[in-house]
């Protein structure tokens, strides 16, 4: 093998690095319509009356829609695999207004100029109702987010939307009060993430056209082109035939764009007017009505016995979906399923959870997906329950973590580790972190001290079951190979890894694999790229079309040669049957094109029963102020298990970067709301992403274990990485001040004030 | 209104408008590099070179390019080349969006620091946010280029 597990640079990178115009914007047609969307200022009103007749005479304005002009069905914006698990409650346009960002109109114009114009010249009466922001008073409550009578499930999650449950369920196994009861150690602590947004470089875009057959076609920042072109043709209630969505290059994801934020407007706009549109979202509206992370609280019941081994599980969540339901009834899951999981002898558990509808900015899918609020919970729960121990908490890890072969309590995807290196990671984690010197604390004799922290986690490979994979592989005359691709790549580099997989499989070089994606007139089908599945579950894909399109190549070689198929071999360059008797893959390309009857094209589809869990243990060492409570993180050691690395460069970047955004929303990343419902970080002036200078060392580590079910063992990194920082580093500032926070993110004011109140009990 | 001023090397007359931003103007004319991460001035995305310093060009207005020497990535391809090899072999670069930006302010560091420490570098470039990499792949990128640019500074010095 000679490129998978190799430091691969990505096929785009030079034009990435050179600036080239390769995202959706740079592409977009100068002739576009701009469209332009007027927001709701209130988080729960009607549109008693709107007029728009002032805004249409303003020169260059081309359109202007209200919910009187769009169709009437319901349908989710969430890109999941039909049916979707999210609720059908959106329609393009509302009259009822469910949060301040919500859309009132769409506006078409020529220039950017008329279209602000015409947003100011909308006149609207809002009938302003009474909004329900605390997730804590949705359920049941008198405010009822979705009363409307079309609102729709396609499948059952226990969700009543006259009771703004967009879910809810208990799942159970053993008798969780008995063996709680018997522990000798019990704790009940409850944890509480925020919303928090991924913050890509790159906000939501879309531009639309109509080609020469009249088809929509759609370019689009997105990670899901196939089932962007499903929820388009259910918004417009079209067809999906007539929709084409193609993805250009990405300036980022991490799930805000697994949902279609952008893309049903000017998609309407094109398909109503015949024009060219675009859309570009403002940072303040990717801040305001975007798809951030659901807000959780989490309360965690644990109990040990006197020797350490945690032996009940008891995890609530409530979740916050916001206005809208996409992925809420889905991230929830997570929250329990991949927290519980990394505790093996965990003889009883439950796992109970609400997802309720509310009056702010709807949740979506954020990197983690659950798992990192789950894991935040359970593991900080954990950490308390070593100090109330007086055990290391790496030590109680030890006692407890997942092992290969052993089971994964809760985690039905999966139900023992196929694949596991956590005893490993955590080793290793623990030597480069100097734990037993670090552990817990130093005193630095400046005001400052130094406390460190610990946390295990895991996440899956796809969606079991569920997630599809598609390649497709073709011979090229010349001998070069065409790689197909559905799945998206948004800059993690999948269209390389795929390529590593293809080039090794074809004993090629991997610049003779073209790699394409994604245009769903051209590319195979594919889910899209989330849920961590791309490289397990597409690798596998290509992994077999590889072996399929080989097959192909030896039986036409065969031919040429007038031997039998079985008789020959191919090593990439020739088939052959002994050294004299041999044809070279570019004679065999080229007899492909001429008087061949066997197409030397392979599609394959892939998915996996299971999706193995990728593991990986975090250390944090924070330095706190004690004076002003705020919080450094100096270091951060990380050991990872992805299975095998197919690329150890992208394994250490993704991993890198996923801490140092689990840093951020350890520390600094809050959506925070008025009183009235408006988002007050409307901008990256006060929502405060990290910065070089926030972040210490953050020093990566790769101990692969092989997954027999991945291509060439491989299993998922990208959404792993996220789940550490915060129960790392909260108990980190709890060894060094005592002081424990519950609540993220963990502000210096949170810090100092602990502090003080420690100070004042004394 | 008016404008004269030098686009990566060539000198050009242009008509603008008094209230277009100097990021919209230079995407016009085909700087495609550039792009827009925030309009608050806080992402480094728009960055671009003014008679030799680093500016935002989404708040800066185009009229303020009148007599100045502008530089895009556009006009610093061989260079972006050059450093983009270091970010590409560490797979800092990931969706490249910030790419443009972030290299152009690692040029005008290089004018203005010399021989910057790590702690200098992540202080000059602090305005340019990534949210893929985490900083610590372009840091080693950065150092790693640095050194190579020393290094052959020396050899063309002692040939």
């Amino acid at each position: 093998m000679s490129y998978v597990s190799k430091p691969v640079r990505k096929k785009d990178a030079m034009a990435l690095v050179t600036g080239k115009p390769v995202f959706t914007n740079d592409l977009a047609p100068k002739d576009c319509l701009i469209v332009k969307i007027l927001r709701s200022p209130h988080a729960n009103a009607w549109i008693e009356e709107i007029k728009t007749g002032t805004a249409r005479q303003v020169n260059g304005v081309v359109a202007v829609y209200t919910c009187k002009d769009v169709p009437r069905k319901r349908f989710t914006l969430a890109g999941q695999t039909y049916p979707e698990l999210s609720p059908y409650d959106h329609y393009i346009l509302d009259q009822r207004l469910r949060f301040v960002g919500d859309a009132v109109a769409i506006v078409a114009a020529e220039t950017e100029e008329a279209a602000e114009k015409a947003l100011k010249r909308i006149k609207v009466k809002y009938r302003v109702d009474e909004p329900v922001l605390d997730m804590h008073k949705a359920k049941d409550g008198k405010i009822l987010v979705h009363p409307e009578e079309d609102w729709e499930t396609k499948v059952p999650v226990g969700a009543d939307n006259k009771r703004n449950l967009c879910a809810s369920g208990v799942e159970e196994s053993g008798d969780v009060e008995k063996i709680l009861g018997e522990c000798k150690y019990t704790i009940d602590r409850t944890y509480h993430t925020k919303a928090n947004q991924q913050a890509m470089m790159e906000t939501f875009r879309t531009y639309c056209y109509k080609d020469h057959f009249g088809r929509l076609n759609v370019v689009s920042s997105t990670q899901v082109p196939f089932h962007v072109r499903r929820i388009l043709g259910n918004a417009l209630d079209i067809p999906s035939s007539k929709i084409r969505v193609i993805k250009p290059r990405i300036g980022g994801g991490f799930g805000a764009k697994q949902t279609s934020v952008s893309e049903i407007y000017p998609a309407f706009v094109t398909w109503m007017t015949g024009r060219p549109s675009k859309i570009l979202y403002s940072r303040y509206e990717s801040q305001i009505c975007a798809s951030p992370r659901h807000e959780m609280e989490i309360r965690v019941r644990a109990g040990a016995d006197e020797n350490g081994i945690v032996r009940a599980l008891d995890v609530y969540t409530l979740s916050n979906a916001g206005a809208y339901g996409e992925h809420s009834p889905t991230t929830v899951g997570l929250s329990g399923h991949k927290s519980i999981a990394l505790y093996r002898h965990t003889e009883a558990y439950r796992f109970a959870y609400d997802v309720v509808y509310t009056n702010v900015q709807a949740a979506g899918a954020y990197r983690g997906y659950g798992a990192t609020q789950g894991i935040y919970a359970v593991e900080s729960a954990v950490n308390e329950l070593a100090h109330m121990m007086h055990m290391d908490p790496v030590k109680l890890r030890e006692l407890n973590m997942p092992m290969e072969g052993e089971p994964l309590p809760a985690y039905q995807d999966c139900t023992t580790a196929p694949s596991c290196t956590m005893d490993q990671c955590m080793k290793r984690a623990k030597e480069m972190m100097s734990w037993d010197e670090k552990y817990p604390y130093k005193d630095m004799g400046n005001g400052k001290v130094r406390g460190v922290g610990v946390a295990m986690a895991m996440q899956g490979s796809s969606i079991a079951g569920i997630d599809v994979g598609g390649a497709d592989m073709k011979l090229n005359e010349d001998g070069s190979y065409t790689l197909g691709l559905g799945c998206t790549d948004m800059g993690t580099g999948c269209d390389t890894i795929l390529s590593q997989i293809a080039a090794d499989c074809l004993e090629t070089s991997i610049e003779n694999i073209v790699v394409f994606g994604v245009d769903t007139d051209i590319s195979p089908y594919d889910s899209g790229s989330y849920a961590s599945a791309t490289t397990y579950t597409t690798g596998m894909a290509v992994f077999q079309a590889c072996q399929e399109m080989r097959k192909k190549i030896c039986a036409l070689g065969a031919k040429m040669l007038e031997a039998e198929p079985e008789e020959v071999n191919f090593d990439g360059e020739f088939v052959f049957t002994d050294e004299i008797h041999k044809v070279s893959l570019k004679d065999i390309a080229i007899k492909g094109t001429c008087g061949n009857t066997q197409e030397l094209q392979v599609t394959r589809t892939h998915c996996s029963p299971i999706s193995p869990p990728p593991f990986m243990v975090g250390m944090a060492e924070v330095e706190v102020d004690k004076e002003t409570g705020s919080v450094k993180v100096v270091d951060y050691a990380a050991v990872v298990d992805c299975g095998t690395p197919i690329n150890p460069n992208l394994v250490r970047v993704q991993t890198e970067g996923g801490i140092v955004q689990g840093i951020g929303m350890a520390l600094h990343e809050d959506v925070q709301y008025t009183e009235k419902g408006k988002i007050r970080n409307n901008s990256f002036m006060q929502y405060k992403i990290p910065s070089r200078l926030d972040i210490g060392d953050v020093r990566v580590e790769i101990r692969g274990s092989y997954e027999p079910s991945g291509p060439f063992g491989a299993k998922s990194i990208g959404e792993l990485v996220i789940n550490t920082p915060c129960p790392a580093i909260a108990d980190a500032v709890y060894n060094a001040t005592g002081v424990r926070v519950r609540e993220l993110p963990i502000t210096p004011e949170k810090v100092a004030m602990g502090i003080l109140k420690q100070k004042l009990e004394k | 209104m008016n404008l004269s001023f030098w686009l990566n090397g060539v000198y050009r007359h242009d008509e603008v408008e008094p209230d277009t931003m100097l990021l919209d103007f230079l995407r016009d004319k085909g700087c495609y590099s550039i792009k827009c991460g925030c309009e608050t001035s806080n992402c480094g995305l728009c960055t671009v070179l003014m008679d030799g310093k680093p500016i935002l060009s989404c708040s800066t207005l185009a009229l303020r390019a009148e007599g100045k020497k502008i530089v895009t990535m556009e006009g610093m391809q061989k260079e972006a080349e050059e450093f983009g090899t270091f970010l590409a072999d560490e797979g800092a670069e990931q969706c490249g969006f910030c790419n443009p930006g972030f290299i152009m302010n690692i040029f005008a560091m290089e004018n203005e620091l010399e021989d910057p420490t790590e702690e200098d570098i992540k202080e000059y470039l602090a305005g340019n946010l990534c949210r893929c990499s985490g900083f610590v792949g372009q840091t080693r990128s950065i150092l790693k280029y640095l050194q190579y640019k020393k290094t052959k500074k020396r050899e063309e010095a002692e040939k």
